[in-house]
């Protein structure tokens, strides 16, 4: 699914290097944890491997389905199938949610060669995913995460990954600022999409949410490196300890 | 009239006293409206049309902007067209003859042909002050129009569409309308081109909101892209009255829209929401003034530009406060979202303060998109082009959606949207 190799980025603007040599390689049906201390690059990789602008990769490669992303715009990689939820999902005044989800789905459809919905079997896609995350018919006809609050807007990054049905999902820190009636809600959005064909990169600070969402591998980030791979063990081994060792294990 | 020899008029100087006195035997009225049309027109001749000197016009050399002047044709009939709010009762003026007619009870509709013929509306036919070319040249050939009466206590359901369509010549309307004490209503007041044929047009509106009156009231100018559009819109507003203005610019090559409120009545409130949706050569003025002259009123305007091409705009803001005037609370801010290196646009707010117990303030700012809001979009698959129109949408549909009124709401954005598609 995703191959990550000797990957070295900067931010565009002033040329500090965030991401120094990190490889990675998430397999089909896999779903891969990534931990790591705060400021270690994990939001940074999920950026870029959704295409964000601000970032420039200077070496190395990612190879999407064997295949190298770089060069294709964010729009594209969605098409493919790469989804990030953002660990601060975006407000857009004036763009109303449903009308948001329509074009998007749409637009991928079209990118894919694929016909159009029609509305009704839309606001039935719709209906039925926000059923399941408890999302109110409320909530949907206000203009794109405003006015949401933090649980609300994780929960609707979730939506639309449910609606637009992505290969590789990457969830970044989607646990933070949920409480844990809201962390299952979205725990079971996650689960209910995996399948052997599609893989999860779960980002988080803890522990909690992977107690949910089980990983088949752990790795840590730091200073824009993978310094330790392991299996869930690994990531009961760091709440119980810190990262203090095995960054210094890693020196 | 006299003509004064050894003053030099420009080539639509020249044309508007041609016309107006070639015109003069078939302009309703006579006596007193004569002569108040006469007083206009000399006064117009001696003033010319105004220059970058004359402040109220100095981002708008209408001397050097106005470059001809279409006559009226006769005869001409612009037909009708559907009202953008489906189903709204519609009040049609075409090629500037309006057609008066029985509305539901409650509402009297005149002919202001006729309150011409009658010399009734003699004493309208004066220029707010001396820098009113707008009045003066409306006045001089004002030819039909409607006066339009909301009973008290009326509660008016659905959009009411003053549709003034053209094609070609001049148009020259008044509406004055008076919204009786704690009437409610909507109403639409659209000025539209069906042809490509250069028109001038000019249109006061002047607006009465006795106590208590609330009142939603919809500029929608999309003139075509040869023509001249001088509109005023003038209100007052009495106790408690609360009037929510929206002009939206959306065609015309030459535009000056003026609007003067006075807030006169305690606990009145303001809102004005002004789109401009600029594109190609346009020129394009939205000028502005409130006074509030009496204590607790309030005041809010938010004016969003989208500005392409090789189009100019400019947005005067004047908030004026008397000395009386305590407890005011007004605040005004004009954004601009300027999509060309070619494109332009000057805002000048100013507030004027004699009261010291009061909050007032203004903003003006240049944006461009936002480019966290554009990589959001395009994560979740939005091609570029696609994402940047709907932000562009946006920036103006978010004053839209304060009109609450779904169906209001929807066809406000329809036709925004169809402008941008069309433009953008
Ligand atoms: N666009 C940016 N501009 C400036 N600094 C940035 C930018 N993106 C990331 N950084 C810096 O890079 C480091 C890694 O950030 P981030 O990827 O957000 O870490 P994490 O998600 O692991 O907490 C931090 O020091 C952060 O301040
Ligand atoms: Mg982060």
């Amino acid at each position: 699914m995703l191959e990550i190799k000797n990957l070295h980025a900067r931010i565009a603007e002033d040329g500090t290097e965030i991401i120094r040599g990190l490889n990675l390689t998430v397999r089909d049906g896999e779903v891969a944890a990534i931990m790591g201390p705060n400021g270690s690059g994990k939001s940074t990789l999920s950026y870029i491997l959704s295409g964000r602008e601000d970032y420039e990769v200077t070496e190395g490669d990612i190879l999407y389905n064997g295949e190298s992303i770089l060069e294709l715009d964010p729009a594209e990689r969605a098409a493919k199938g790469i989804f990030l939820a953002f660990q601060y999902p975006v407000e857009i005044p004036g763009v109303a949610t449903m009308q948001f989800l329509k074009v998007a789905m749409n637009e991928q459809r079209k990118a894919r060669g694929e016909d159009e919905l029609s509305t009704p079997d839309f606001m039935r896609r719709v209906k039925e995913a926000a059923n399941e995350l408890q999302i109110s018919p409320e909530m949907l006809r206000r203009p794109l995460n405003v006015g949401f609050s933090g649980g609300e807007k994780k929960r609707a990054e979730i939506l639309q990954m449910a609606l637009l049905e992505p290969k590789l999902c990457v969830l970044d820190e989607t646990d933070s600022g949920l409480d844990i009636d809201a962390l299952k809600i979205v725990a079971d959005g996650v689960n209910a999409l995996r399948s052997p064909d599609r893989s999860v990169i779960v980002i988080t600070h803890y522990q909690r949410l992977l107690d949910y969402i089980v990983p088949d591998t752990v790795h840590v980030l730091y200073k824009g490196q993978v310094i330790k791979s392991g299996d869930k063990t690994l990531a009961h081994e760091l709440e119980a300890n810190g990262y203090a060792d095995i960054i210094e294990a890693a020196a | 009239m006299n003509m004064q020899a050894g003053i030099k008029l420009t080539a639509a100087e020249a044309a508007l006293v041609d016309i107006y006195n070639e015109q003069l035997g078939e302009l309703p009225g006579d006596g007193a409206t004569l002569l108040a049309r006469d007083t206009l027109l000399s006064d117009l001749k001696k003033a010319g049309l105004p220059t970058r000197r004359v402040e109220a016009w100095h981002y708008t050399d209408l001397k050097a902007l106005l470059r001809a002047v279409p006559a009226f044709v006769r005869g001409a009939d612009a037909g009708r067209v559907d009202p953008i709010v489906p189903g709204s009762a519609v009040l049609s003026v075409v090629n500037g003859k309006a057609h008066a007619r029985v509305m539901q009870e409650g509402i009297t509709v005149r002919s202001y042909g006729e309150a011409l013929l009658d010399g009734s509306a003699a004493t309208d036919l004066v220029a707010r002050d001396g820098d009113d070319v707008i009045g003066r040249i409306n006045g001089s050939f004002v030819r039909d129009g409607l006066s339009i009466d909301f009973e008290d206590g009326l509660v008016v359901e659905g959009p009411i569409e003053i549709q003034s369509v053209q094609n070609c010549g001049q148009v020259n309307t008044r509406f004055p309308v008076r919204f009786g004490a704690g009437s409610k209503a909507t109403v639409i007041e659209r000025h539209l081109a069906v042809g490509e044929a250069a028109a001038l047009v000019t249109s006061v509106t002047d607006v009465t909101l006795a106590d208590g009156a609330e009142v939603t009231w919809i500029i929608f100018q999309s003139e075509g892209e040869a023509d001249t559009h001088l509109a005023q819109f003038k209100a007052e507003l009495g106790a408690d009255a609360k009037l929510r203005l929206y002009v939206i610019n959306g065609g015309g090559k030459l535009v000056r829209q003026e609007i003067h409120i006075g807030v006169t009545g305690e606990g009145a409130d303001l809102t004005l929401r002004g789109i401009n949706l600029l594109g190609g050569e346009s020129h394009t003025d939205v000028t502005f003034t409130v006074s509030h002259d009496v204590p607790h009123t309030t005041s809010s305007e938010v004016i969003r530009n989208v500005v392409l091409d090789r189009a100019r705009g400019v947005f005067q803001g004047q908030i004026c406060v008397a000395q009386d005037a305590q407890k005011t609370d007004a605040k005004m801010s004009c954004n601009t979202l300027l999509l060309s290196d070619d494109a332009e646009f000057s805002a000048k707010p100013e507030l004027e303060i004699f009261a010291d117990d009061v909050q007032c303030g203004h903003g003006a700012t240049v944006i461009d998109i936002d480019h966290t809001q554009l990589f959001y979009l395009m994560a979740r698959g939005i091609p570029e082009n696609r994402a940047r129109a709907m932000l562009v949408n946006a920036f103006v549909a978010e004053i839209v959606e304060e009109l609450e009124d779904e169906t209001l709401v929807e066809a406000l954005e329809g036709v925004i949207s169809d402008w941008l598609e069309k433009h953008a």
